[in-house]
């Protein structure tokens, strides 16, 4: 459905973005995770046709956004970072305004304001000027703007941006529901809601693309061995050499300590779950087993080893641009 | 086309549904109801005059009342002509929604166009009012309908160079005031620059300078006169205003 081939975009001497590649399947929601100023903006706007890239190539729906950017945009929804309303303007004038510009044909115009708004849960608002709107409101008008044509392609720019915890629920809702109709990218550089709502993940930072996968096989690849967490408290006694023992534990070391409870981390092999000899061991030694839980690495921290310079050397190494097709 | 009349449409809805439509109609019929008191008090008392000092001829209220009053209008709509296109592409920066523009299928010709004819509409409205006054003196009076026409049609080729001068340079910048301030200076400088020509000695810069003042071309059409050059004038100015607006737009999108 998208499909960008080694995007440069310089600004003068600063490069924005540097040979990003990447594939969206259709009905697929995609993230764009990064830093502030890693490039997302500019990717996406390049998408849209809002501005030309200095090199490479994009495709949306088969059409090339450089050379038929009519057809490419016809068939593209956009919601910038702030939301485009037009302040003197009611919602029911706007989106008949954006209707008519994206060549929503004039006898169905009306339905389709009627089905977006209500999808958007908007529809109470429609004699609302856009100006006196809540930032709640002005994001669903905006993604209602987006749907007006029912584009093969959405691109979300920090959808959920500044909404209070309610409507960013709403919103990642609303982002889902519309998968599968819709071929979805979104960008953020807020990490659960990558986990959340997106299936593959493009990690950008500096303006090149660092990885490219799902969520899940993300924070795996940078997990190389199992660790869990094991709260005991063993009264003073050495516990470590003994959960050094159990079968398959590779490295027992000290994590916390709060008086007789002392946390440990335990290592083991990839692939050996040793939860239950843990407790076992544990609880035949007459200590209290106060907490056992696996360490899972976040999205959090492979995010941080792949945007940061002095990543740990044992990381294994990102394949930059590389396409996963689940 | 259906396009450039969505934005036309837009735009000029936005006029009225802020105050500026309000404000520059209003200013606008204001200082032209006084040119008009002022000049047909003016020319009653000198039509007066004449009767009892028994003159060859009666006073032309063509000449001598409407082509000065239109002369006098088109120093109001200098000062109205910056308010109205200064933010046209200034405000939508600003606000963002210049995004919403860039990425519907439109063309720039057809966004740049739609603007244009929205303040067109906007000027065409401000004209109208003032042909309740012209109305008036068709009651009492009987001008020549011709001129008239003539005069109307230099006026509104002279708000049409303006408003693609204004649409230009509000597209250069985010900021309102900065071009509405410019484009006040850059009309100012269109109207007197036949000054430097009559103090000069003559000679080429003289013919340049009168060339290139946009009042100058009015004169012939508030006589009566429509003269090619001038439509030529006018038209190849507005023509070079959307030009420049279509690159400045182009250039915008490559800078970013």
């Amino acid at each position: 459905m998208i499909e960008v081939q080694h995007l440069t975009k310089r600004y003068g001497r600063l490069t924005a973005v540097e040979d990003v590649s990447f594939r969206v399947e259709r009905g697929e929601i995609l993230g764009f995770l990064g830093p502030n100023g890693a490039g997302k903006t500019t990717t996406m706007r390049i998408l849209t046709g809002y501005m030309p890239a200095t090199d490479g190539k994009a495709t949306v729906a088969g059409f090339d956004v450089f050379d038929q950017p009519i057809e490419a945009k016809r068939r593209t929804g956009y919601l910038p970072e702030s939301p485009p309303l037009y302040p003197d303007m009611t919602v029911g004038e706007y989106l008949t305004f954006v209707a008519k510009v994206k060549g929503v044909a004039s006898n169905e115009r009306k339905s389709r304001i009627s089905s977006v708004m209500e999808r958007t849960r908007i529809a109470d608002m429609a004699k609302r000027h856009c100006g006196k709107l809540s930032k709640g409101y002005k994001q669903r008008v905006g993604i209602a703007q987006a749907l007006i044509h029912n584009p093969d392609v959405l691109i979300l720019d920090e959808p959920t941006a500044g909404l209070d915890p309610k409507q960013i629920i709403e919103t990642r809702q609303l982002i889902k529901e519309l998968a599968g109709d819709h071929t979805i990218v979104l960008s953020t550089h807020i990490l659960p809601e990558v986990s959340q709502t997106c299936q593959r993940v493009v990690i950008i930072n500096k303006g090149k693309v660092v990885a490219v996968d799902t969520p899940d096989n993300l924070t795996s690849r940078l997990r190389g061995a199992e660790t869990m967490y094991v709260q005991v408290d063993a009264g003073g006694a050495s516990v470590a050499p003994v959960l050094a023992q159990v079968g398959g534990v590779t490295n027992v070391s000290p994590a916390d300590a709060n008086g007789a409870t002392v946390g440990y981390e335990v290592e083991s092999e990839h692939g050996h779950d040793v939860r239950r000899e843990l407790a076992r061991t544990v609880v035949s030694n007459g200590w209290g087993l106060l907490e056992l839980r696996p360490m899972r690495v976040s999205l959090e921290d492979v995010f941080l080893s792949l945007t940061t310079e002095d990543a740990p050397a044992n990381e294994p190494a990102p394949a930059p641009a590389e396409v996963v097709n689940e | 086309m259906s396009n450039i009349l969505a934005i036309a449409h837009k735009e000029l809805k936005s006029y009225f549904s802020s105050p500026i439509a309000y404000i520059v109609i209003g200013f606008f019929a204001f200082v032209y109801g006084y040119f008009y008191w002022v000049m047909l008090t003016y020319f009653v008392r000198a039509s007066l005059q004449m009767g009892q000092m028994g003159g060859p001829q009666s006073m032309n209220i063509n000449e001598q009342l409407i082509r000065p009053l239109l002369s006098n209008v088109t120093v109001v709509v200098l000062f109205v002509m910056p308010m109205i296109t200064m933010r046209t592409y200034a405000e939508e920066k600003r606000s963002g929604t210049i995004e919403l523009l860039l990425t519907s299928p439109l063309t720039d010709t057809q966004i740049i166009l739609g603007k244009f004819l929205g303040a067109l509409a906007l000027y065409a409205v401000m004209l109208a009012v003032t042909l309740i006054h012209i109305g008036i003196l068709f009651i009492y009076g009987s001008p020549e309908w011709k001129p008239l026409a003539t005069a109307y049609l230099g006026l509104f080729l002279l708000g049409a160079s303006f408003i693609s001068l204004g649409l230009f340079i509000s597209s250069l910048t985010k900021n309102q005031i900065v071009a509405g301030m410019v484009t006040f200076a850059v009309f100012l400088m269109f109207w007197v620059i036949s000054w430097a020509g009559s103090v000069s000695s003559g000679g080429w810069v003289t013919d340049l300078t009168s060339y290139l003042s946009i009042i100058d071309h009015f004169d012939d059409f508030a006589k009566g006169v429509i003269d090619t050059k001038h439509l030529v004038y006018y038209i190849s100015f507005i023509c070079f205003g959307l030009y420049l607006t279509a690159r400045s737009v182009d250039t915008e999108r490559w800078r970013g």
